[in-house]
């Protein structure tokens, strides 16, 4: 048997990566950072030390099995590595791209303790883009059970639920407000972190597997969520509509016409096109940018105006650079970028113009006091630095609050902050129907959503009588995931085989 | 992309044009049809490279399974689909009913008061009234006769209907405010007025039920992309507040809307969408001198 590997065995640096040029990248909407290639993508799989008992997968929210897919591109065997995660992530090529692998996987790699930890999502991404150029695709043999799933929203949680259901034999439908499906990974973050195309393969997988996406529908105002189960017949519904209402900042001057949240220049720009010639919606971008925020939505936000030729894209926020919650990539491309971070720097009103528009902001400086809440420490206004700041557009990145949607229409029951209440299995007030993603937790991430949809599946299974089968999950239910504590070997209810 | 509807998008099963600038389309939605009520809009795309443009459900037929919307050409996009909307085409997307409903009952006699693009926007809200037992007057204003639409249907479902034209030559002359004042000073007992159009329109009215302390509602109608409450970008100032109007509204309460700042931000975009809208008439002209 070969050696153990160990951290003075391994290859000390990272496999360098192809990253497009600052200067360049800044007139494009292609992707920055590019893909492994095949020998990179080996150089970094042996920097894996195959720990025997890993600590990256309890770091991953839906602990994908992260030695055995890396030995499985260590092998050569992409295929393999791609069924690995598979087994738990649904989407690789869009997680390995935008997960914070710094605070899950990789902050945990044993690896990182002395050197740079295994570059574990770009591996992740290698395995998701090979398996979208080759067509693969886990589809498994599905037998119809007859029970038929609707699924509210289709962003990353709602896919995840959708495609649990799918497999487990359900006819699912998705139905989305907007006129294309995706979500988030769709209107908010741009081509050049996420392009569409990705997005449109991971949705033909969705449909590959029997999943409906039926866009233009606002569930609630079309027909309501009671109405899914007691008129259109559905046996179960997940709700998953994402936080997407966006919060102002509730100071002078927000409603100005130089003044947007995020969402909206996002939207624009990606969902609608504004960006490319030939599309309707306009987009006027000033030329000097000021981007309130410093999470992954506000570095979005800079780097989409960036490459709508602002000459001056400024970040303004209360904290530090160590509190910033954007992915540390991010925060690492906008500095390349040109964009000019203000630290500890929060506006207390925006200014007219005289014509209904922006011709700066007033500021002050703030230093960091005590820790809050969050355990980050609160920023506390330094007393008389106020001082103005000229810009002529606003961008307001400072969060998103709950949907009211959903809430208006049902009697389902809300938490004190609007979010839909559930319990440790996302079943929520009504019977049958179970929400995941931001609509629960407020504003969090891809994987997270993900992580979500398919608890809410597992319930959902439950809930519907139906087994789980290891053909398609790796690991066998938990006896008590189960309705009637069936012994998991029989597999008697659903029939699911890898074709 | 990959949707079933997209696919399809949805059919237009009637057109009719009320004037060079005004016409009706009426659009097959089996559902929507069903679920539609007085107070709600739509939001349309004409085509993949469109704009998502906000349009009031002005009817809805549960039986012929359509809606009906009633659009003025002000722009490039209302422009084109007065062009390319024809019977048995389709739109490539149509998402709603969008928004609260009006909050309609219990009121013994109402004014419904219609202007410009507004006209038709106020009759389903007419309709309801009259549904619930109200005494209904409707007031209408159009610039002249020949613009006059849907009188009929307006005196079909009110029990007095007041046509004003900037010139006289229907009904009274003077703009809508001038009919609102008559319907004011022959009616004391009115509990509620409604008023549809464009923003000067309804803060007028607004200005003209504020000293009788008359409950006036308005319906927003400011530039809007998702419809859903995701951007903000349709957010108006209501008394103290911000409100999103896609999902607070359309409808609020007019002696509380900060019109001019409506006024103002609907100027947002003005130089792209005059550029557009011209870009648009020269593509048409080459159009037109390629085909001919
Ligand atoms: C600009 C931006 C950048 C981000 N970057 C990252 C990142 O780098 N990494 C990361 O991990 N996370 C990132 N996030 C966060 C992440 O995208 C979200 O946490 C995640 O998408 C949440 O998924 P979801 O399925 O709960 O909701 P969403 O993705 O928000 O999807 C909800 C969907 O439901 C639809 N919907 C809403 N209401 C209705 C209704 N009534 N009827 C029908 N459909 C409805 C919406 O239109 C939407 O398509 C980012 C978020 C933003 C905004
Ligand atoms: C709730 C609501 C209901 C409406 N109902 C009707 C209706 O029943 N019939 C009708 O003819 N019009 C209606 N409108 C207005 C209609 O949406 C605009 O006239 C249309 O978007 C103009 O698009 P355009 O490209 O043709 O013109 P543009 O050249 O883009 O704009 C012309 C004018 O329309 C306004 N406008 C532009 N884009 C939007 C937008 N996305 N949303 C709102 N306003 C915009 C601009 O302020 C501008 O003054 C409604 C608007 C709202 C918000
Ligand atoms: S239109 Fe986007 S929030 Fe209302």
């Amino acid at each position: 048997m070969a050696k153990r590997k160990t951290i003075r065995t391994i290859p000390r640096e990272r496999a360098p990566v192809g990253e497009q040029d600052p200067q360049a990248r800044i007139r494009n909407f292609d992707e920055v950072t590019l893909r492994f290639t095949p020998e990179q993508a080996q150089l970094e799989a042996s920097r894996c030390i195959e720990c025997p008992r890993p600590v990256c997968t309890p770091g991953c929210p839906v602990g994908v099995d992260i030695k055995g897919f890396i030995a499985k591109i260590a092998a050569n065997d992409l295929r393999g590595a791609y069924d690995v995660i598979t087994q738990t992530n649904l989407l690789p090529a869009v997680c390995g791209r935008v997960c914070p692998q710094e605070n899950q996987c990789e902050g945990s790699c044993v690896v990182g303790n002395q050197l740079a930890p295994v570059a574990i999502g770009r591996l992740e991404r290698y395995v998701g883009d090979t398996a979208i150029a080759e067509g693969w695709s886990s589809i498994p043999y599905i037998e119809p059970n007859g029970f038929k799933i609707g699924i509210v929203g289709s962003g990353p949680a709602g896919m995840a639920c959708a495609a649990d259901m799918a497999k487990a034999g359900c006819d699912v439908t998705v139905y989305e407000a907007f006129h294309v499906p995706g979500g988030v990974l769709r209107y908010g973050i741009p081509d050049f972190r996420l392009p569409n195309s990705v997005v449109d393969a991971e949705i033909r997988n969705l449909e590959k597997l029997g999943v409906k996406f039926v866009c233009n529908t606002l569930v609630g105002r079309l027909f309501t969520i009671e109405q899914m189960i007691d008129e259109l017949g559905f046996h179960a519904v997940f709700i998953g509509t994402g936080a997407g209402y966006p919060s102002f900042m509730g100071i002078p001057g927000d409603n100005l016409n130089g003044v947007l949240s995020a969402n909206e220049l996002l939207t624009r720009c990606n969902m609608m096109q504004a960006k490319d010639r030939g599309f309707d919606t306009p987009l006027p971008i000033g030329a000097r940018v000021a981007v309130i925020g410093a999470g992954n939505t506000a570095m979005d936000a800079m780097r989409v105006c960036r490459r709508l030729g602002a000459e001056e894209v400024h970040c303004i926020y209360r904290r530090s650079r160590a509190e910033a919650p954007a992915r540390i990539e991010e925060v690492h491309h906008a500095e390349q970028e040109g964009i000019d971070f203000h630290w500890l720097t929060a506006p207390v009103a925006i200014l007219d113009d005289g014509k209904g528009g922006v011709r700066g902001m007033r500021c002050v400086r703030m230093e960091l006091g005590e820790p809050d809440a969050s355990g980050r420490r609160r920023p506390v206004e330094v007393k008389g630095s106020e001082y103005e700041f000229a810009c002529d557009l606003v961008v307001v990145a400072i969060g998103t609050n709950a949907n009211p949607i959903i809430g208006q229409t049902s009697k389902i029951k809300l938490d004190k902050r609007g979010y839909i209440a559930t319990d440790a299995d996302l079943a929520t007030s009504l019977a049958g129907v179970y929400a995941g993603g931001d609509i629960v937790t407020g504003a969090a991430t891809v994987i997270k959503a993900m992580g979500a949809g398919r608890t809410a599946a597992l319930s959902m299974k439950k809930y519907l009588g139906l087994r789980d089968s290891d053909a398609v999950y790796g690991e066998p239910p938990k006896p008590e995931a189960t309705l009637f504590g069936l012994d998991p070997a029989e597999h008697n209810f659903v029939r699911v085989r890898t074709a | 992309m990959s949707s079933q509807m997209d696919a399809s998008g949805f059919e237009i099963v009637a057109r009719q044009d009320f004037s060079d600038v005004t016409y009706l389309l009426e659009v097959r939605h089996p559902l929507m049809a069903k679920a539609a009520r007085a107070g709600q809009f739509v939001i349309v795309m004409l085509n993949d490279h469109g704009e998502r443009i906000p349009l009031t459900i002005a009817d809805f037929d549960r039986a012929r399974g359509t809606i009906t919307l009633v659009i003025q050409a002000v722009g490039k996009t209302t422009r084109e689909m007065q062009q390319v909307c024809k019977v048995g085409t389709r739109l490539y997307a149509l998402a709603g009913p969008m928004g609260e409903p009006s909050h309609i009952g219990g009121q013994r006699r109402v004014v419904c008061v219609g202007g410009g693009l507004g006209v038709a926007p106020i009759y389903p809200q007419a309709r309801a009234y009259k549904e619930t037992g109200a005494k209904v007057t409707a007031v209408v204003g159009f610039r002249n006769k020949d613009l006059v639409f849907w009188e009929d249907k307006f005196r079909a479902c009110c029990d007095e209907v007041i046509v004003c034209t900037d010139d006289g030559s229907a009904g009274i002359k003077g703009n809508v405010t001038e009919g609102l004042r008559q319907a004011i000073a022959a009616h004391p007992d009115i509990e509620e007025v409604v008023a549809i159009g464009p923003p000067v329109m309804m803060k007028a009215c607004a200005e003209t039920t504020r000293p009788h302390g008359i409950r006036t509602v308005v319906s927003l109608n400011p530039i809007m992309v998702d419809g859903t409450g995701m951007c903000g970008g349709c957010r108006v100032k209501i008394g103290e507040g911000i409100k999103f109007a896609c999902v607070d509204g359309p409808d609020f309460d007019a002696h509380q809307v900060d019109f001019d700042d409506l006024m103002v931000r609907l100027k947002r975009f003005a130089a792209v969408e005059k550029a557009a809208a011209e870009k648009f008439e020269e593509s048409c002209r080459i159009g037109r001198k390629a085909g001919g």
